[in-house]
Formats: structure tokens, sequence, C-alpha cells
């Protein structure tokens, strides 16, 4: 990916996303989904309490909270894996379909007893079947560097590769909406970067909208245009990071924004 | 090439011992060390073999046995299986049903050896019941256990890509439950042949079993050895077919991965 097409894509989401005044109209046309005073309870344990975020379409948002906050609990929710106890989720026209809404665990939850080519055609269940549906999933399969490993079973691939075709699966149907529940959190730390810099890249040319649940502040601020702290089943924290891309891991910029989203959670 | 002669070296050192085995019976036999009424020369049962052999006997004698094991198998490992499913798939057949499979396993199938004779005689049926009850179990329980263990994680991924129940079925779930399912038949196998060795001594007109007794009445005791070997053989071929299909299906599993 070459920097003119980051630097375009980033103006992409700028025109988007501009100054609150303006905002009426264009936030209508191009909401990727919206969360309406959403909340959450399982038995008498109320997890999220009164959620309102709008999310742009195109956008990558990154959700931070401690554990236990309802980072999961959220992201089910967008992917339409449970309802919300009161409130509402509505969706933009892109997504309006179901289908178009992806998630993304810590595990890959490939199917051992699959090839990895034929564990990427099952996020086309429903969409493609056949030839069109291998050629598509080949095509994604290299796009996250496994061309070669199509035939391969999941087993003897490592922790990062097989999260990879997690991602190709997820992505091979052209999903609207690609919901993360921190998917790098079991890697290693070399690993982490090279697949954000794959997640990154992906983003720029599929142009989804990213929701990505992670612990990492860092790995928020280096990935995401806007980082939403989760704190007692509340949003205590909205940040836009209005930082060029590329972005260089550890400048002084990310690292300014990441110091905010630090004191907000542990409330320096 | 030095792969195939290595694993072709490791298939013939497993019959390295029983070769050794029987070439010292065979010594211990000639030098009278062991009586020929205690137990014969390997010789002398392939002589009984032989001849049975030339007679037709013993390929009759085997087919009727093997025909009983196999429809026994079939009618209770169907059984089995079905039931398994139906218990792992539905929670209302599974409280059902399971209490009751459960209470009834604890009666060992052979006890009711005594109550099946009055039932049904020494007909087939009688052999028949008795194999198919000894199979069903350990088919029923690991099939059971088999889909009750698939990951939880797997079958939600396959619903949010959007699977059908039937495709769930045969791609995510049936998969999973299939080493445990191979566990249950190999078992199955174990006991298919010990019930149907039990049930032809104790009551039967042909068969394997039945030539066995035929043969302690009249003291051929090279004959009686001879079935105890086929019998041997026959487990042994069992469980090698199940082996080999189990190798065939879980091409996947790490544990089946040659290369
Ligand atoms: N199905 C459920 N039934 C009951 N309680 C639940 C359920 N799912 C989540 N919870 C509870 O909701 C709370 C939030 O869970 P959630 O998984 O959303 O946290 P999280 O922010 O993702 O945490 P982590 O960062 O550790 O993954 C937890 O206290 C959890 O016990
Ligand atoms: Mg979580």
């Amino acid at each position: 990916m070459t920097a003119a097409t980051v630097t375009a894509r980033r103006a992409f989401t700028d025109t988007s996303f501009v100054a609150p005044g303006e905002q009426a109209e264009e936030e209508q046309l191009t909401l990727a989904f919206s969360f309406r005073n959403v909340t959450k309870q399982f038995k008498d344990k109320r997890v999220l309490q009164g959620i309102d975020l709008d999310v742009q379409e195109g956008q990558f948002v990154a959700i931070i909270g401690k554990s236990g906050c309802g980072k999961s609990t959220l992201l089910r929710l967008l992917a339409g894996l449970d309802r919300p106890t009161s409130g509402a989720i509505v969706y933009g026209a892109e997504a309006k379909e179901q289908k178009r809404t992806r998630i993304m665990f810590q595990e890959p939850r490939l199917l051992p007893w699959a090839r990895v080519i034929a564990n990427v055609e099952v996020g086309l269940t429903g969409i493609e079947k056949g030839e069109v549906a291998r050629r598509n999933s080949q095509e994604i399969l290299a796009e996250v560097g496994l061309a070669d490993r199509g035939g391969e079973w999941p087993s003897v691939l490592s922790g990062g590769q097989r999260q990879r075709v997690a991602l190709a699966r997820a992505l091979v149907g052209h999903p609207s909406i690609l919901a993360l529940d921190e998917p790098l959190g079991a890697l290693d730390a070399l690993t982490r970067i090279e697949m954000q810099q794959l997640l990154e890249r992906i983003w720029i040319a599929k142009k989804f909208t990213a929701v990505l649940v992670t612990h990492d502040v860092t790995e928020a601020v280096a990935l995401a245009d806007r980082v939403v702290v989760i704190d007692s089943g509340r949003i205590s924290l909205d940040l836009t990071i209005p930082v060029e891309r590329p972005r260089r891991h550890a400048s002084p910029e990310l690292a300014f924004y990441e110091r905010q989203i630090l004191d907000r959670l542990y409330n320096r | 090439m030095s792969r195939a002669l290595s694993s072709f070296g490791r298939s013939t050192l497993g019959w390295l011992l029983p070769a050794l085995l029987l070439a010292g019976w065979e010594g211990a036999s000639r030098a009278g060390l062991i009586p020929a009424n205690v137990l014969p020369a390997p010789s002398a049962v392939g002589e009984a073999f032989w001849k049975l052999l030339l007679s037709g006997e013993l390929i009759e004698n085997i087919r009727i046995s093997t025909l009983r094991a196999l429809s026994g198998f079939a009618v209770g490992g169907l059984i089995g299986f079905s039931l398994g499913l139906a218990n792992g798939l539905s929670s209302l057949s599974r409280e059902l049903t399971d209490t009751t499979l459960q209470m009834i396993r604890n009666i060992p199938h052979l006890a009711l050896i005594p109550l099946v004779i009055l039932w049904f005689g020494i007909d087939e049926e009688a052999k028949l019941f008795l194999v198919a009850l000894g199979v069903f179990f350990p088919i029923y329980v690991n099939t059971l256990l088999g889909i009750q263990g698939v990951d939880p994680q797997l079958v939600e991924m396959g619903r949010i890509y959007g699977m059908s129940r039937r495709q769930l079925f045969l791609r995510v779930i049936l998969p999973g439950a299939l080493p445990s399912i191979f566990v249950g038949l190999r078992y199955a196998l174990g006991i298919m042949w010990l019930t149907l060795i039990v049930a032809e001594t104790i009551s039967a007109s042909s068969g394997l079993g039945y030539m066995a007794m035929q043969a302690r009445e009249f003291l051929l005791i090279d004959v009686v050895v001879l079935s105890i070997l086929i019998y041997a053989l026959l487990g042994k071929l069992a469980d090698a077919l199940a082996r080999f299909l189990e190798r065939l299906s879980l091409q996947w599993h790490p544990a089946y991965q040659t290369v």
C-alpha cells in the first residue's frame, strides 16, 4: 500500500467527519450504525447502562476499557449475537442485511477438519458457492499473505497465520462492518505489530467500518480514527485521533493521545 | 523410500514377539515340555486348520459367525448412533431417555443370557439381540459425549456465518464428534466379538463358538485352540479396519498427521 492511497483514504474519512456544525446532513447519509441508549442486563447484573454511539461508515473505532466492563457484550450486540435489554441499534443502509456484519474473536475459531481454503469459504455461506467461492477465497487469502497455504490443515499454521485465515474468512463476504474482539490479543508482540499493519492496509483497501476491541492502548491509537473508552457500562471518553496515516509506532503525537486515554482509564 | 522402509520395519517389529512366542511354543511342544492334551503344538493346530478348511466346515462357521456379528453390530450400532445423535442435539430427547438408558447400562448385557434363552431359545435372534445390546452402549455413550464435546465457539461461529441447521450438523457438529465416535466404534467391535463368543458357546448350533464347544466334547484340543486363534484374528481384523477408517476420516487431526 502506497503512502498516496493512505492519505487519500484519510481524506475520505475527513470529509465525512468534519466540524460539528455541518455534520447533520452528512451523518444521515454515511452512518454505519448507531447505538441508541442501549442497555444490556444479565440476570440482575447491568453490564451496559445506556450506550449512545454513532459510527460513520468507513470509520475505524477502537473500544477500550477494563476487563469485564462490557466490551465483548457491546460487540455481540453489534453483530446481532445478542439482543439489547432496552434501547436500539440502528444500522445504516449498507449494513441493513445482517450478513454484512462480521465478528472476529480472540481465538481464530477455524474448523480443524477443513482445509484453510475451505475455512475461508465458510465466510461465503449463503452468498456464493463452488467455483466462484473458491476463486474469491483464494484471492482474499493472497491478500492476507497466505496464497500458498490454502491446501493445509489449520493445525499446521502458526497462531498469527490462523488469525489471518480468520480475517480472510471474515472479509471474503465483503462485510460493511467488521467487529474485532481482541483479535490480536493472543499474539506475540512482533506478530502483533505485523498484524496491525495488515489490518490497517486491508481496512484502507476495503473501506469497511471497523470496530476493534482491544486492551492495548498503543494499538488503539495506532489504528483507530476514534477511541471510545467504556467505564462501568458507559462511554467515559470519546476521542478522535486526527493523526495522518501511515502512523509511526510510538511517535510523540500518538503518545499524547495514549496518555489522555490512560489518564481516563485510571482516573488520574 | 527410507520412510516407507522404516514404516515397514515398524509394522514388522510388532509381529516379532508373537513369532518368537510361536517358535518357542512349537519347540517346547516338540521337546515334550508341554503335553499335547494341555496345549497342542502350533503345527498340530495348523493341521487342524488345513483339514477344516478343506472340508469347508471352517469357512462356513466363520461366515455364520461374521454374519451374526455384523448384523448385531449394525442393529445395535445404528440404534445407538441415532439415539446418541438425538440426545446430543435435542435436550428434550435427552431428558426423556438418557436417565433410562444410563440405568439399563448398569446391567451387564451378558447377565441377560438366561433370560434371552428363555425368550428366543437358541435361535439367531438370541445372538442378534445380545450383540446388538452389547454394541449399543459404547456407540451411544461416545456419540453423545462427542456431540456434547463439540466446541461451542465453533458452533457459534457457524451460526454467525449463517449456516443452516443441516450445514451446521454436517460441517461442524458431526466432524467434531467423530474422534469420540471412533473410540466408541472400536470399543464396540471388541464387545461385539466377546458377546458373540459367549453367546455361541452357550447356545448355538453353528458358528465358531459352536465349533469350539463341539471340539471340546470330542477332546479335539487342536480345534479348540484353532477357534480361539481365529477369534483373535477376526477381532484384530475388525480393529484394523476401524483404525483404517479412523485414519482416513481424521486426517485433519494432529495425531494422525504423518507429514
Ligand atoms: N452470557 C452472560 N451471562 C451472564 N453474564 C455475562 C454474560 N456475558 C457477559 N457477562 C458479564 O458481563 C460482564 C461484561 O462481560 P464482557 O465479556 O462484555 O466483558 P469485556 O469487557 O469483554 O471483558 P474482557 O476485556 O475481559 O474481555 C462481565 O461481568 C461478565 O461476567
Ligand atoms: Mg471480552
